[in-house]
């Protein structure tokens, strides 16, 4: 075989692998789209499970994946972006940064089950909270801190330096630059990083299993007050999120229709992490603009 | 005065929650080896019966023969199924990483590139609906056994570690210098020669870590293996036998078991074996980078 038919034949092994990967891709969402859209309705969306009957919704979980995804994030985005500014600003090489970076990585390679159990010892044994939403959104803070700890040091960092040395210039210390000069510049990339890694979070099953635990309690959605049980606000309650709602359903489920409500939900659970995927994408380049001027 | 007040402060602040990163790291590894290593401590079985034994009645009463904890199948499967999911995602992951890069930079980056990332952002839950719903019946109409398989699991897992794959390797394609592709075109190689002899040689440090992090990732993933490969504790003869993983063992029987018994303590042994893994991952990844520098 000579040189150039080779490459000729090279070439088409290359866009056969892209067209093999776009074909998953859209085999995915073809499928997952059409058996779960026409389940999607305001009724599916809004009303309880049920446990042996069909016409089941998914209402409490929805919620549940949103609250606990507030929860995580405000604790993961201030830690993570002081952390990144750490890192970014003020380490220098040494013992202390090289453990940090290990650290790091060895939190972003840690199985979520293997997270999920040291929630359950931690957050929910010790703490004697049991399974709750604290308990979860703390497992789950676990993942996405140095996922947050990552973007927020990259998105500092490829804030040029001069725009850090001509606030020192003009007497600005080092902490008044970054609140006042480089956050603002890396402001795009924090933004959309952060929502990217939200759907992460949105999207997380075995690290929530024995920590937010598999059962929510009947949830009165015009009660308020974050102390009762019944509340669907109070942070120490059991809640089982879509994610885990899906794979329960699928291996311990009694509902008659639990290929629907499974289609269902995930659906949802695609369409909101594809609806972050973008809007990151788009609200980072607004900011950009806005800020930039261009 | 004031502003050094603020300046001290903002420092000290920022790296308590650095620090807080490392607290967590070590109280992490600190909890799983203490649970994990009183399965041999406290309960007395020998590190040769967990790691090699493959009976596993883990509360059998005494009158029967005891419990036995042999953890050798599970390790097995989840062995099986990662190691076979990164061979068949390894070259796709590779030649789509080429074509984005090489051979259809603007194709790559308008349309590859996003579905990567979609690729990426689909819940593992739903990798294992799919899995089940899909991949499970065809399994068993078309090619027999009962579709709960190692098959099952690996190409769940092969199309899950896909966008970590091309994402690393195509990061690393493109740190290259663009001199040497245009050296090996000058000496008359063709495209396919230098994709073969030059860019894949000079990023091969850079695609290590990206299969190194495919597999940790299939190595610890959990629903949606477990979802699909049928969960028997087998020594599996073909790739349509079920098979069960340390990650599968846990999700199942951890809600089940009572904290401090044999049972729940070798979940944990299991567990701190996720976690070395792990740590070994991480130290080939630091041996490839070391070693690929470019001189």
């Amino acid at each position: 075989m000579n040189a150039r038919l080779a490459d000729k034949l090279a070439t088409l092994m290359f866009w056969v692998g892209a067209g093999i990967v776009l074909f998953i891709l859209f085999f995915l969402l073809i499928y997952i789209f059409l058996h779960g859209l026409n389940t999607i309705n305001w009724h599916f969306l809004t009303s309880p499970p049920q446990t042996i009957r069909v016409g089941g919704g998914i209402g409490p979980q929805f919620f549940n994946s949103f609250y606990l995804l507030i929860l995580t994030m405000l604790i993961t985005a201030p830690v993570g972006l002081l952390a990144g500014i750490y890192l970014a600003e003020y380490a220098r090489q040494g013992r202390t940064i090289e453990a940090i970076r290990l650290s790091i990585e060895t939190l972003t390679s840690l199985p979520s089950i293997v997270v999920g159990l040291f929630g359950l010892l931690v957050f929910v044994n010790m703490t004697g909270w049991g399974y709750s939403l604290m308990s979860g959104a703390l497992a789950l803070s676990v993942i996405n801190l140095p996922l947050m700890v990552r973007i927020s040091e990259e998105a500092i960092r490829s804030v040029p330096s001069e725009s850090r040395e001509a606030s020192f210039s003009l007497g600005a210390t080092r902490w008044q630059t970054v609140w006042r000069v480089v956050l603002p510049s890396a402001l795009p990339g924090l933004i959309t990083g952060g929502i990217i890694a939200a759907g992460r979070v949105f999207g997380e099953a075995a690290a929530l299993l024995y920590t937010a635990g598999m059962s929510s309690p009947n949830l009165n959605f015009s009660n308020w007050n974050i102390t009762d049980p019944t509340s669907p606000l109070n942070p120490f309650r059991p809640a089982e999120t879509l994610a885990v709602h899906i794979w329960k359903i699928n291996s311990e489920g009694l509902i008659p229709d639990i290929r629907r409500v499974a289609d269902g939900a995930a659906a949802v659970l695609v369409l909101v992490v594809l609806t972050f995927n973008i809007s990151a994408r788009w609200l980072g380049r607004y900011i950009y603009r806005r800020l930039t001027a261009t | 005065m004031h502003k050094k007040y603020v300046e001290i402060s903002g420092r000290m602040i920022s790296f308590t929650c650095a620090a807080l990163v490392i607290f967590l790291t070590v109280a992490i590894v600190y909890f799983i080896s203490v649970k994990g290593f009183s399965t041999f401590i406290v309960n007395g079985v020998s590190l040769k019966e967990f790691f090699l034994g493959t009976e596993w009645w883990p509360d059998r009463p005494i009158e029967q023969g005891g419990p036995k904890v042999g953890a050798a199948p599970f390790i097995l499967g989840s062995l099986i199924v990662s190691l076979l999911a990164v061979f068949v995602s390894t070259p796709l992951s590779i030649i789509v990483a080429v074509f984005m890069t090489e051979i259809a930079p603007g194709w790559g980056q308008r349309i590859i590139q996003p579905a990567i990332e979609l690729l990426a952002g689909i819940p593992s839950v739903v990798y294992g609906y799919i899995g089940l719903s899909v991949l499970v019946p065809l399994i068993r109409n078309q090619i027999g056994g009962n579709g709960f398989s190692i098959l099952a699991g690996f190409l769940v897992l092969s199309v899950m570690i896909l966008p970590t794959i091309i994402s690393v390797s195509t990061d690393s394609l493109r740190a290259l210098p663009g001199q040497w592709k245009e050296a090996a075109f000058a000496l008359g190689s063709t495209r396919w020669q230098t994709i073969r002899l030059v860019l894949i040689p000079a990023a091969r440090s850079g695609l290590i870590t990206g299969i190194v992090l495919g597999l940790s990732r299939a190595f610890g993933e959990a629903l949606a293996v477990q979802m699909v490969i049928g969960n028997t504790r087998r020594i599996p003869t073909s790739i349509l036998d079920p098979i069960i993983t340390l990650t599968s063992a846990i999700t199942m029987d951890m809600g089940y078991t009572i904290t401090g018994s044999l049972w729940n303590n070798s979940l944990w042994s299991m567990a701190m074996i996720l976690l070395l893994m792990s740590f070994f991952f991480i130290l080939i990844i630091r041996f490839a980078s070391k070693r690929g520098v470019v001189h």
